[in-house]
């Protein structure tokens, strides 16, 4: 991917030294990095770096004892999660979050109740603009499943679906959500090679065709390399490097935190 | 191959979307309504009426309020007895203070007014769960036995605490007799369990699920869990309230508190767990097997020929119960339901296996 040719809007989310705990465990220590609009940004690092916590951090799962989070130019130390989805930041978990005993279809569609605005009287009876409403959101769904390859199993309860394709509904439902920020918690960890050339695929198209910005946390160092276009690594709660694949690559705190050199 | 979709394609998701997208099943079911309206008035006889048919239809309703509190948003409540009361009682008020009200309009107000309560005592689930939420709607359901024992106000200070219900006209109609009740509480039941099917498939429905499935994912995709649960607790307890109201003024006719304790609270959560969780379905299977089960088994002993007291029928009815319960728990938390999803999964394939 020719990262040249790739054209970044302003800061869209700048995350300022932001500190997190629990207990004694310190999770993220004085973290600080930016995202780019329209830019893919990894964030990586060994299992327990804070990744994880990172994300829960800027859409408001966790707040952050220090430090502040901007976001479209609104800084905040805290957040509630509806609202950050509610402001267009959109996320997959790293251990699949689904709900299970709905169909793929309701999953996804659950993923645009935040657009959905008909009084309850009227989906109670489900006549004129609520019924428009259900049909419109689910064209836009149906284009979603298209476009994920997902249309054979529209109607089973993701509980009965296999990882792989949980692993797709899963993104499927924060794309539902039309988000300008897209936080992805390793979407290919456990998947064999082929899916994880389909699920690069479809980060990439939805990077290029939506302009979405993407977060990814990710372990196989190929795919962060082809992917991304800029990369934070984190080490035990602290930002060790930051920069372009290339720079990554360079960086010796990153090779020794990699290696296990001991610190 | 009785039962196919093969041939029924869907070209537009109107056509996708409707209450039951497979041409049998909509028929089936009209043919159920037409059956329930036009036959059965001229074929049941006054005891299949008054002691299967009108409490099957009421206790309908309320196990699908109590199903989209705990099937559809996995709230527990044990207090369904008491929301019951509430809509019995406010009705009853309703009816003595203000004579001219339309007799449906009293039953809409006092499903509200269980609307009410049910709000106010399903706050407390934004901040407990499972276990600790089960108990403090049992603190509502006793603390509503006890208001309605002890408040004079509520019984209109009647000194035995008991209460009858009017006369029931409707608009000049004259709901006598055990036929015309059985036609109102259809209509009702119709209306209602439509409402509760188009809301559990609406923006709503989808809320309700996602915080029963996954709390904080729900929560990450915009879901305020304040909303999602008030509204579960809102609808539930209408419901609720309504077969109240209905269960009192057409079933019982005169009533007191024990009518609604906690008894009822756990008959109506076996209803739910029997015919399954989260289906509008099995809220209707899981009344009627509660209702036929007793009268059921009140008959073996004459057609086996053996003699049984009935405090031993009433123990073994209790012994089915907790079988059943624990069975279902255990293999089928989908209950009754499921099993009948499962069989027509089967009739779809029929005669291939595959
Ligand atoms: N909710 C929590 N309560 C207590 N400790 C937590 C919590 N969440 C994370 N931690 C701790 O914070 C640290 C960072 O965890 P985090 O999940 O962010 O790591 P990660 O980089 O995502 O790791 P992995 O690659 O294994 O997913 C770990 O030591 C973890 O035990
Ligand atoms: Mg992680």
């Amino acid at each position: 991917m020719s990262t040249a040719a790739r054209e970044f809007g302003d800061v869209i989310l700048k995350v300022e030294g932001v500190s997190l705990a629990f207990g004694g465990v310190k999770a993220l220590t004085e973290v600080s990095f930016d995202v780019r609009e329209h830019e893919i940004r990894a964030i990586i690092g060994p299992n327990g770096a804070g990744k994880s916590s990172m994300l829960n951090v800027i859409n408001g799962v966790y707040h952050p004892q220090q430090g502040q989070v901007t976001y479209r130019g609104e800084a905040r130390r805290a957040m509630d999660p509806h609202r950050a989805a509610r402001s267009g930041i959109a996320r997959t978990f790293q251990n699949l979050a689904l709900f299970k005993g709905m169909s793929v279809l309701d999953n996804l569609l659950a993923g645009r109740n935040l657009m959905m605005r008909m009084p309850i009287l009227l989906q109670a009876l489900r006549v004129g603009p609520a019924l428009r409403e259900e049909i419109a959101h689910r064209k836009r769904v149906e284009e979603i499943i298209d476009f994920l390859e997902i249309q054979h199993v529209r109607k089973t309860p993701v509980g009965r679906l296999p990882y792989g394709l949980q692993k797709r509904v899963d993104l499927g439902r924060a794309l539902a959500a039309e988000p300008r920020v897209l936080l992805l918690d390793e979407p290919m960890a456990g998947m064999n090679v082929e899916e994880k050339q389909d699920m690069c695929r479809f980060i990439l198209d939805v990077n290029d065709e939506f302009g979405t910005t993407i977060v990814l946390i990710e372990h196989d160092m190929g795919v962060v390399m082809d992917l991304s276009d800029r990369v934070a690594v984190l080490d035990y709660g602290r930002l060790i490097g930051d920069g372009t694949p290339d720079e990554i690559r360079a960086n010796q705190a990153v090779i020794d935190a990699y290696l296990g050199v001991k610190h | 191959m009785i039962y196919r979709e093969t041939g029924q394609y869907k070209t537009t998701y109107e056509a996708d979307q409707q209450l039951f997208p497979i041409l049998q099943d909509r028929i089936f079911v009209l043919l159920v309504i037409a059956f329930a309206f036009g036959a059965v008035p001229f074929l049941a006889s006054e005891y299949l009426f008054r002691a299967i048919l009108t409490p099957f239809l009421i206790l309908s309703l309320a196990a699908i309020g109590l199903n989209i509190l705990v099937g559809y948003c996995g709230q527990v409540s044990l207090g369904t007895g008491g929301f019951m009361a509430v809509g019995a009682y406010a009705a009853y008020n309703l009816a003595l203070r203000l004579p001219d009200l339309n007799l449906l309009v009293v039953f809409v107000l006092a499903g509200l007014c269980a609307t009410v309560v049910g709000v106010l005592f399903g706050l407390p689930s934004l901040r407990i769960k499972g276990f600790y939420l089960a108990v403090a709607t049992l603190a509502a359901q006793f603390f509503l036995d006890w208001a309605f024992a002890r408040i004079g106000w509520f019984t209109n200070y009647a000194p035995s605490g008991s209460v009858s219900a009017p006369p029931l006209v409707i608009l000049g109609w004259e709901v006598v007799g055990p036929v015309r009740k059985y036609l109102l509480v259809l209509g009702i039941v119709c209306v209602f369990a439509l409402v509760a099917r188009n809301l559990v498939r609406g923006a709503i429905g989808r809320s309700w699920m996602a915080m029963r499935d996954m709390d904080v994912a729900a929560e990450v995709i915009g879901i305020r869990p304040l909303y999602a649960k008030v509204t579960a607790f809102a609808v539930s307890s209408f419901f609720v309230g309504l077969s109240g109201a209905l269960w009192a003024f057409v079933y019982l006719g005169a009533w007191e508190p024990l009518a609604f304790d906690v008894n009822r609270s756990f008959q109506l959560l076996f209803m739910v767990i029997i015919g399954g969780l989260g289906s509008i379905l099995g809220s209707f299977l899981g009344a009627a097997f509660i209702v036929i089960l007793p009268l059921a088994l009140n008959q073996m002993p004459g057609w086996l020929g053996v003699e049984m007291s009935t405090a031993l029928i009433s123990h073994i009815e209790l012994m089915v119960f907790g079988a059943l319960i624990v069975f279902f728990l255990i293999v089928e938390p989908h209950g009754l339901a499921r099993l009948w999803a499962i069989g027509k999964e089967k009739l779809r394939l029929w005669p291939f296996p595959h």
